[in-house]
């Protein structure tokens, strides 16, 4: 695991550390056991052509889940993800690096707790943003 | 059945409650597939000696099915048909709100019940009309606390 990371270490603008996935069709499978999407559209490729898509698709609750553990792996512990949002904007395709990205937007207090918000968003080969999101975290502060 | 129909009809529905034990098994096999390796999610001894105590589920995770596909509430399904007849029968997921109030422990037991908070026929720029929705689904643990909420935004399309 990263080392603890505190509210006063985190500037607005400041990038969060990228985690690259490269999502295979096995995994795809293993996703829909896992999460009991079974929709035949992620893992049946004369299915998901038959629907006018070239080839089966990255589940869009699996990029959600990937958002997840990218701001997880980053804010570490003592960190606390509030809020997670994200639209399935474009296809993503097994067999491709699917970068995961996200940058600090804003920093506040409020109630005593250490806020930051953040975008979040996942990125094809051709750095389209294929999932844009949003994050909200509370972090420890050095202050206490 | 027209769209404002349907949306008169359900908007503020509350579909039955589905409980549903977040057991640990099923945290590993849902961190696996994210292909995840926080130990907080796998590694009993290591979570245990954590702030949470015990494992707990990744974010998103709120037990198994985690989107309530095979087992679709009848009033999700009462949506979708209507929605249908309304010549809308073609269903996109358009993306997910989640909000944590409380961690998940492997063993809670959650209580969820989906709320229809929105049906709204819309035409594009390019003239083509749509229905876009809103799911709300409200998790309650074995305390009574409200532990997340998972706003899932359904975009449904025309067709025969």
């Amino acid at each position: 695991m990263a080392k603890q990371i505190f509210y006063e270490d985190i500037e607005e603008g400041a990038e969060i550390p990228a985690l690259t996935k490269h999502i295979t069709r096995r995994q795809l499978v293993m996703w829909a056991g896992a999460s009991g999407d079974y929709y035949e559209l992620h893992y049946d490729k004369d299915f998901a052509q038959s629907t006018g898509v070239p080839d089966v698709l990255v589940h869009g609750r699996l990029k959600a889940a990937l958002l997840g553990q990218l701001i997880t792996d980053w804010i570490g512990e003592e960190g606390r993800l509030t809020k997670l949002s994200c639209s399935y904007r474009g296809m993503d395709l097994p067999g491709e690096d699917l970068l995961c990205k996200g940058k600090v937007t804003k920093k506040y207090v409020k109630d005593g707790e250490h806020y930051i918000e953040c975008e979040v968003w996942t990125q094809n080969p051709k750095g389209e943003r294929t999932t844009p999101g949003t994050a909200t975290i509370v972090l420890p502060s050095r202050g206490r | 059945m027209e769209a404002e129909e349907v949306k008169q009809k359900f908007a503020g529905m509350v579909g039955e409650p589905i409980v549903n034990v977040v057991e640990k098994g099923s945290i590993k096999r849902y961190a696996y597939a994210v292909e995840d390796p926080n130990p907080l999610y796998y590694d009993e001894e290591y979570a245990a000696r954590s702030r949470y105590g015990t494992v707990i589920a990744p974010p998103g995770f709120f037990g198994w099915p985690a989107k309530p596909g095979p087992m679709l509430p009848k009033l999700m399904l009462d949506l979708l048909n209507g929605l249908k007849e309304a010549g809308y029968p073609n269903l996109l997921d358009g993306g997910i709100e989640l909000e944590f109030m409380v961690p998940i422990r492997a063993g809670d037991v959650l209580v969820s019940s989906p709320k229809i908070m929105d049906v709204n026929e819309r035409t594009t720029k390019a003239g083509t009309k749509m229905v876009f929705g809103t799911i709300e689904t409200t998790y309650i643990n074995q305390n009574g606390d409200t532990v997340a909420k998972a706003r899932q935004n359904l975009i449904c399309l025309p067709g025969a």
